[in-house]
């Protein structure tokens, strides 16, 4: 077949219908987020005292963390997916969330006692966030991957581990409304190590399963 | 007119994504034109083909065309692509070497180089289902229309239109993850 030929032929096939990516995105986003909800409720559920919890400020400081870390990480993993795009201009943003909550276990390190550290960095419930949060994410992080596939990324480890740092917000976000350890320095480590495993798991997926 | 007008080649991707096989017609044209320069001034060592790089370019191209952002430039995507297509194309040939040995005969033993079976892509066509094979071929190597294919294979328009898509996504498959 030669060059003419083949334009022809990919001329001859403009109506099939493809989906926009941005769309795509957002319907995944969508989907991951109702996937996790679907899991969390069956399996965990809300911690019994989350009204009274919700006016602590360590409780909700779980959360901004987790949203801007997904808000961060979701553009990276779209910019990630479109060849040519500026993800570098992204990728900063990802610090966001880092920088809080560092603040956030300084200033903890600063309110607490010495002898209080090590017991609320271990908290009650580590196993569970080890378990519970790639349990949750699994299925976003599967979502996640089929957009990936559908765009097309020239750096697919890069584009896989953003997809998982997304889909392990989304889970950790569901998580911290059932986890009782509010304490900035369990969240600083516990969380971190499973949404990194979630990331590592994303990048080996999409090596193999966005290749173009 | 010449491929490196940004705004020209946006506007005939974006009347291509509509569904103007003309206009995309022409983008392919201007496209292949860009990648051939930048294939030929990028591949240095023998066993590339650099107009493997470009048909590669083109189906890939084709499948991700609804990665590039409307309202953002063409020429970014296109190189980015293009450069994609380029590495894939090293990593592969690296791979198999042993076998690159003997296809380089067969280009040195005929010259002419645009039949069917010594392209990467044609050769990619032996893995297609016969339905699929036989509506690319008509299309590509015949230059039939959609229509005139249906006519021809006794089969509808629709048929037609999908196993075309199909044939290509599988082609595409190939070179993409093996």
């Amino acid at each position: 077949m030669d060059t003419n030929e083949l334009i022809e032929t990919l001329a001859a096939d403009t109506r099939q219908p493809t989906a926009p990516l941005s769309f795509v995105w957002w319907g995944a986003a969508g989907l991951a987020i109702a996937l996790a909800a679907v899991i969390f409720f069956a399996t965990l559920g809300p911690r019994p005292d989350v009204a009274a919890a919700a006016e602590t400020p360590r409780f909700l400081l779980k959360f901004v963390v987790t949203t801007t870390l997904g808000a961060s990480a979701f553009g990276l993993a779209r910019g990630l997916s479109r060849p040519g795009e500026d993800w570098r201009a992204a990728a900063p943003y990802l610090a966001g969330a880092a920088a809080l909550l560092a603040i956030a276990a300084f200033v903890e390190l600063l309110l607490l006692p010495h002898g209080a550290w090590s017991a609320k960095l271990v908290g009650m419930n580590s196993m569970v966030c080890l378990a519970y949060i790639p349990l949750i994410g699994i299925g976003p992080l599967a979502i996640f991957l089929l957009a990936l596939r559908h765009g097309a990324p020239t750096r697919p480890a890069l584009a896989g581990a953003a997809a998982g740092l997304l889909a392990g917000s989304i889970a950790a976000t569901f998580y911290a409304a059932h986890c009782t350890d509010d304490s900035p320095l369990f969240v600083a480590t516990w969380y971190t190590i499973a949404i990194a495993g979630l990331a590592v798991l994303g990048a080996a997926g999409a090596s193999r399963f966005a290749r173009w | 007119m010449h491929g490196n007008d940004e705004k020209e080649l946006a506007r005939l991707l974006r009347t291509a994504i509509a569904g103007d096989e003309r206009a995309y017609g022409e983008f392919l044209r201007c496209a292949a034109c860009l990648v051939r320069g930048f294939a030929r001034r990028n591949v240095v060592q023998g066993g590339i083909d650099p107009e493997d790089v470009v048909q590669e370019t083109l189906l890939a191209i084709h499948m991700k065309r609804h990665t590039w952002r409307e309202d953002g430039p063409v020429m970014p995507w296109l190189h980015a692509i293009a450069r994609h297509k380029l590495i894939d194309a090293f990593r592969r040939r690296g791979r198999r070497v042993e076998i690159e040995i003997g296809e380089i005969a067969e280009t040195f033993a005929e010259p002419e180089p645009e039949t069917v079976s010594n392209r990467e892509i044609g050769r990619a066509l032996d893995a297609l289902t016969p339905g699929q094979r036989s509506v690319v071929a008509a299309v590509s190597v015949d230059g039939n229309s959609i229509v005139e294919t249906a006519e021809r294979l006794g089969m509808s328009e629709t048929a037609v239109r999908v196993a075309l898509h199909r044939g290509l996504v599988a082609i595409a498959r190939r070179f993409g993850r093996d």
